[in-house]
């Protein structure tokens, strides 16, 4: 059974005003145990409206949400208790620390699931870990931790509750590429230590390509694409229509297929791509006729110390450095 | 949700009473409910009920709009009626039941009471439904001018209010925010008694305030940046301006009290 489904889920804001505005609409949604699910749309596609139903925060205007099976609006008290079992952390979230400690606001969490004294210190310090703050910052101010540590610190604080699906809401915005890898790299490991479900929304490509492994794409409040990252990526026609972007690895395939090279389908990371360029490398000396074209692909593929350095530290997301040697041309 | 509280809200639109001066919309409120206050008896209170009913026809807001505007202020409004039935002593008495006395004097002011209170909000609804609060100020900022020359700050009043205004919005936005983000970890702001509703504010509290004085310092800053030195020599982009349907309006205002002179 599914572990978290909606029916015919739609939320209108502002209902019986000037303003009134459908932001989701007739969406039917389920997620398995143990997925990570990449949620992508463009600026008001209604990402953040949609992940708020899954917690019971918003109330859908029509239609229901089901938590294993049960509703989750069955009563305020079983609304109270999903929330501990759907962990949602918003966008910006370090904008709504306000304890005096680090621990105090980790601890907040646990503390309103009335557990016991010891097992709230064991979440906390085992949720700061998760997320890579030590010992050190526990008794710190939150007011004094950088723009990063205060992200993570607020992060800490959902995961201390133990959810079994855990729902972020742009998680890495605002950070810098080494901030946004660390913070992805924490969520992996609180995932592959207690097997939650994963719900990401991200206007990050890569970031999405190399974690998910199922994409939905939301559009003016609808549903348009669900799907394998492969599959959705592959119609990056489609996606730059509807103000997205494919990952950059997938649109140089793309081009590289354009121009005669027999890559394969489903690339849409840089590691991906390499193995496979590196593979057709291999089998050149036989395919005599693209060789010509073959040897400009290669070359330019070695070209950076850029690459081969990216593999080693597992980042990826640079875009400027692609940006800088290829010139916008992958937007084509 | 904290969002729909409407009380001075505004609803954009493009009818005769939006395009109005701010300074006749305000000048025409004024005299409006000083119309009110004077109007006596039945014929009186009628006219000043069509006019408003009238007024709102053209502005064209819902009634829906107006019925969720007065919900705050229901509370007074039934106050109002209960005092004045119970406690005004009239001749023609109506029902006795012991202490309880309740009049037909007592009866007819009540509803007078009432429904002076109610046109009297919505009148103020008239103003606030369909002015932008940037004109509002813009408006009173004007009008109170002449007080400068005593050496009152009216600019600074007048931006002062309109940064007020414009931040109720953000403030309850974040409010929200921050009330659905301690919700997502298990804070209750609805059950448990006063103690415990008062704790579980404090978590709102300290990062709403925080935002505020964030928010405030990059609003100064902003401003500073694009040179905002106070009033002295500063011009208007959009200059008020009174058009003839301005002059119409305020001899409108005039006839209403010469009519409820009359009916009075
Ligand atoms: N509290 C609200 N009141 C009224 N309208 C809202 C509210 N929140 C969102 N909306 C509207 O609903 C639509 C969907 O908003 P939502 O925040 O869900 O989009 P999003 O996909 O998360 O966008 P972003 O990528 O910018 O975060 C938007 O058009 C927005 O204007
Ligand atoms: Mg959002």
């Amino acid at each position: 059974m599914a572990l978290i489904r909606t029916e015919n889920l739609s939320h209108t804001y502002s209902t019986g005003t000037p303003f009134e505005r459908v932001a989701v609409h007739d969406i039917n949604f389920t997620a398995e145990k143990g997925e990570y699910v990449g949620i992508i749309g463009a600026t008001g596609s209604g990402k953040s409206t949609f992940i708020q139903h899954l917690n019971g925060l918003l109330k859908p205007t029509t239609g229901n949400v089901y938590y294993d099976g049960t509703d989750i609006h069955e009563s305020k008290k079983h609304t109270h208790d999903i929330r501990f079992k759907v962990g949602l952390v918003f966008q910006y979230p370090e904008y709504q620390l306000f304890e005096s400690t680090v621990f105090d606001d980790i601890a907040f969490g646990p503390k309103n699931m009335g557990l016991p004294e010891d097992e709230i210190r064991e979440r906390v310090y085992e949720a700061a870990g998760f997320v890579g703050l030590g010992e050190s910052f526990m008794e710190k101010s939150p007011f004094g931790l950088s723009g990063g540590e205060k992200r993570r610190a607020a992060i800490a604080g959902v995961i201390a509750m133990r959810p079994e699906v855990l729902i972020l809401d742009e998680p890495t915005a605002g950070l810098d590429p080494q901030g946004q890898a660390e913070i992805i790299r924490n969520i992996m490991s609180y995932k592959a230590t207690h097997g939650a479900t994963v719900l990401l929304v991200t206007h990050n490509m890569e970031e999405i390509a190399r974690n998910v492994n199922r994409i939905v794409l939301l559009n003016k409040g609808n549903i348009v694409m669900d799907g394998t990252p492969a599959h959705v990526f592959s119609e990056s026609e489609r996606l730059s229509k509807l103000g997205l972007a494919a990952p950059k690895a997938s649109l140089i395939a793309a081009k590289l297929r354009t121009l005669g090279l027999p890559l394969e389908q489903d690339i849409y990371t840089l590691k991906r791509l390499r193995k496979n360029l590196n593979e057709l490398k291999g089998e050149s000396g036989k395919l005599k006729a693209e060789n010509e074209q073959h040897e400009i692909m290669a070359g330019q593929m070695n070209r950076p110390p850029v690459l081969q350095q990216e593999d080693v530290t597992g980042q990826m997301n640079r875009p400027p450095v692609w940006d800088a040697n290829d010139g916008g041309e992958q937007h084509a | 949700m904290l969002k729909d509280i409407t009380l001075g809200q505004f609803f954009p639109g493009d009818t005769l009473v939006h395009r109005l001066d701010p300074r006749t919309k305000l000048i025409l409120m004024v005299v409006y409910i000083t119309a009110l206050f004077m109007a006596k008896g039945f014929p009186a209170y009628t006219f000043m009920l069509a006019v408003l009913i009238t007024c709102l026809a053209v502005s064209r807001i819902k009634p829906k709009a107006i019925f969720r505007g007065l919900k705050p202020i229901f509370i007074i409004i039934c106050i109002t009626v209960i005092l004045n039935i119970f406690f005004i002593r009239g001749e023609t008495v109506l029902f006795q039941y012991r202490a309880i006395v309740i009049t037909q004097e007592g009866l007819i002011t009540a509803v007078f009471m009432a429904s002076r209170l109610m046109m009297l909000i919505i009148s103020t609804f008239l103003l606030t439904y369909t002015t932008s609060p940037i004109t509002l100020t813009d408006g009173l900022e004007r009008m109170l001018s002449p007080l400068k020359k005593i050496k009152l700050p009216v600019h600074e009043f007048a931006m002062m209010m309109s940064i007020a205004l414009r931040m109720i919005p953000t403030l309850i936005e974040e409010t929200d925010k921050i009330m659905s983000a301690q919700k997502s970890r298990g804070a209750d702001f609805e059950t448990g008694g006063l103690l415990k509703r008062a704790k579980a504010v404090l978590p709102l509290l300290i990062p709403l305030f925080i935002s505020a004085f964030r928010r405030a310092d990059e609003l100064a800053t902003a401003m500073e940046s694009r040179c905002y030195h106070g009033g002295e020599g500063r011009t208007k982009m959009k200059i008020l301006r009174f058009a003839s349907r301005d002059f119409v309006a305020l001899l409108f205002g005039a006839c209403i009290v010469a009519a409820v002179v009359l009916l009075n």
